[in-house]
């Protein structure tokens, strides 16, 4: 175990790498801030001070340089814009991301989970053949389409949700949180959901077609030949078989989420990463664009850790190695 | 009163191609504490006739006709709550693949406790002791580490004795033993029968066993009934049937049985293959492979009593063998 982790950290070291240099190269390719961070008609001389000032002046391979030089004593530079250090603004607007990102993973769960259950269980009635089919909805509706439908329907037509901002925080670790407060909750609802209904959907898929699969197994007719009850069969002997796929998926689907949950902030004025970079890209602000694509990159092979150390738990057949 | 009886018993398969008569008017008796010898090749209803016994027949499989009367009460049509009561419990199933029968993820001491507390109101420990026990008794080494281990812990011929032990937890009036030892090499193989037998013998328990191996019924059974396409084509007592088989197919299973007596002399081979359970052609399903099938052979043929207590479904059954 302690030599898997120790390989699978040298493994991320190396991604963190390789991804550092492609987001660099990636970023100086899409365009140049100066353009737009400095007036048309500043002179040259101004201009050449502020393209100093920001270390432009430099060939490409030392701004790479200089960049990972900070960034090993855990400088990601400094926003062009706000001129505040770019990880302290990404961890600013965090927290809203992640809450969004755990709340509607949560959703998708406790809607998906049992929905799948049924139409894997009972796959001859109406009502699957209805929960597959919204399934299918749920994958090909566009994010921004439902998101505003949802806004539609219930901020303006029936006026239950608001539809804009995270409503009232309460603190907790120091960390403002909307989920802890009545006000911040309906606030996290719809843009929730929103977020929600292509996992919800992928949940369900799962779900049914473990269910399918697990039940023809032999050890379910062979615990079903011991006389146990459907209930024990169902939710001991096929769903902790059906766990495994889908633990694995919701989890890297986690990651999806947090980094891309862009139009969903858009489109609900939610403060957080998404709408950040968003904006960041618009201005090219590139020290924000690259400490972000960075943390997510991090965050990615966290998840990935964390899903296979859970992976492990859930089945007793896997253990970690060191040669995986 | 026998402990089963089986009457008439037809389980037919509704698939989407076609009706698949697996079983078709199939009757025997099986006494307390007697051990009967189900045989026949691969495709002939051994695996269905068991699973119509305790009522798992799935969909789109049903039983279409016939009685199951076990101590008496009829088990076909009763209902799932007591047919549930009756499993694991009074009647017990041991399947064919060993791997597939233990659920993966689950610990054996889970899998065996869940077993004792279905039918019956105790707590867990003296579930685990009973489990514990049961698994010292089919010859598990140090049965209290063992219980706490996986099954893919466990080597083939280990897991099919833990399922042994799960099926004798309950010390049930039947056993349908669905070709347990045939996935295990021929020394473990022995060892299972010979404790198998032994506790059959101790516990009054009757065994239906299931192979295709006429070896292994020639040591174990009493009586022993031939399937071949969903019919019972012979029937009788062990000694009897093995030493002077009637109908055309016994014959040929017997001749295609390597013995030290008949070292030197080819084996015969039964030509042809087994006709497809869906389309049946009328008369006996044996002809197209019989070498005495003439135009007598257009009707199917009754299970008749051609010696007392010697079944055969043939007309011209291999009479000049008997003494006269
Ligand atoms: N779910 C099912 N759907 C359709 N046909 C089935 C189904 N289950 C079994 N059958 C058919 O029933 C017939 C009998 O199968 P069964 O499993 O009883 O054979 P068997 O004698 O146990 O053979 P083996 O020695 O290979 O285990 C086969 O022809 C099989 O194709
Ligand atoms: S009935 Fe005819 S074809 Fe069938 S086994 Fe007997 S002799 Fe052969
Ligand atoms: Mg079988």
């Amino acid at each position: 175990m302690a030599l898997y982790l120790l390989r699978r950290l040298m493994q991320s070291g190396f991604v963190l790498v390789a991804m550092s240099l492609l987001v660099f190269l990636g970023v100086y390719a899409v365009g140049d801030p100066i353009e737009i961070l400095i007036s048309p008609d500043a002179d040259q001389i101004e201009k050449e001070r502020a393209i100093r000032a920001l270390g432009l002046d430099l060939p490409l391979w030392q701004q790479y340089l200089v960049f990972v030089g900070k960034a090993l004593q855990g400088d990601l530079g400094r926003s062009f814009v706000f001129n505040e250090p770019a990880i302290q603004l990404i961890l600013q607007r965090m927290p809203a991301t992640l809450e969004l990102a755990f709340g509607s993973m949560f959703l998708s769960i406790l809607i998906g989970l049992p929905l799948g259950l049924y139409a894997g269980l009972r796959p001859n009635r109406a009502l699957s053949k209805g929960i597959m089919a919204g399934s299918i909805l749920g994958f090909s509706l566009p994010t921004f389409w439902v998101g505003l439908m949802l806004i539609m329907v219930f901020a303006v037509q029936l006026g239950w949700l608001p539809s804009t901002g995270r409503g009232d925080t309460a603190l907790l670790f120091g960390i403002p949180w909307s989920f802890l407060t009545l006000d911040g909750l309906s606030h996290i609802l719809l843009p929730a959901i929103n977020l929600s209904l292509f996992k919800i959907s992928l949940v369900i898929r799962l779900t049914r077609a473990g269910v399918r699969e697990t039940m023809l197994m032999d050890y379910v007719k062979f615990a079903r030949a011991k006389g146990l009850s459907p209930f024990r069969v169902t939710f001991v002997h096929v769903f902790k078989n059906i766990m495994i796929p889908v633990v694995t998926v919701v989890g890297l689907e986690l990651g999806g989420t947090i980094a891309f949950s862009v139009v969903t902030e858009s489109v609900f004025a939610w403060p957080g990463m998404g709408k950040l970079i968003i904006d960041s890209i618009n201005v090219l602000d590139r020290p924000v664009i690259v400490a972000y694509l960075m943390m997510i990159v991090l965050m990615f092979i966290i998840i990935n850790l964390a899903v296979d150390i859970l992976y492990t738990v859930l089945d007793p057949r896997v253990r970690l190695e060191a040669k995986a | 009163m026998s402990t089963l009886e089986v009457k008439g018993l037809s389980t037919h398969f509704f698939t989407r191609a076609g009706v698949v008569k697996a079983v078709e008017d199939v009757s025997f008796s099986v006494g307390r504490g007697k051990v009967m010898g189900l045989v026949g090749e691969s495709g002939s209803g051994k695996t269905v006739t068991g699973f119509s016994i305790i009522g798992l027949v799935d969909a789109p499989g049903r039983i279409v006709s016939g009685e199951i009367l076990f101590k008496g009460r009829n088990l076909v049509g009763m209902g799932e709550a007591a047919l549930r009561e009756l499993r694991g419990n009074r009647i017990a199933m041991i399947f064919q693949d060993p791997m597939m029968t233990l659920n993966p993820v689950l610990r054996v001491d889970t899998q065996m406790i869940e077993t004792v507390q279905a039918h019956q109101k105790v707590d867990r420990e003296t579930a685990r002791q009973r489990a514990r026990d049961a698994l010292g008794m089919v010859g598990i080494p140090s049965p209290d580490e063992r219980l706490k281990s996986y099954p893919h812990q466990f080597s083939g011929g280990m897991r099919q004795r833990v399922a042994i032990a799960i099926a004798l937890l309950h010390q049930p009036d039947l056993i349908i033993a669905d070709e347990p030892t045939t996935a295990l090499d021929v020394t473990i193989q022995g060892q299972i029968l010979a404790e198998v037998q032994k506790l059959a013998a101790n516990t009054g328990t009757s065994l239906i066993w299931i192979t295709h191996d006429l070896s292994v019924v020639a040591g174990l059974a009493d009586d022993i009934a031939v399937m071949y396409a969903g019919r019972i084509v012979e029937q009788g007592s062990v000694d009897q049937v093995l030493d002077v088989p009637f109908h055309p197919y016994t014959h040929g299973l017997i001749g295609s049985v390597p013995s030290r007596n008949k070292r030197g002399v080819p084996l015969r081979q039964i030509p042809g293959t087994t006709p497809s359970l869906m389309s049946l052609p009328p008369g006996c399903a044996f002809k197209t492979r019989c070498e005495r099938a003439d135009a007598a052979c257009e009707t199917m043929p009754g299970l008749a009593e051609i010696a007392p207590g010697r079944f055969a479904r043939c007309v011209h059954p291999h009479i000049e063998i008997l003494p006269a």
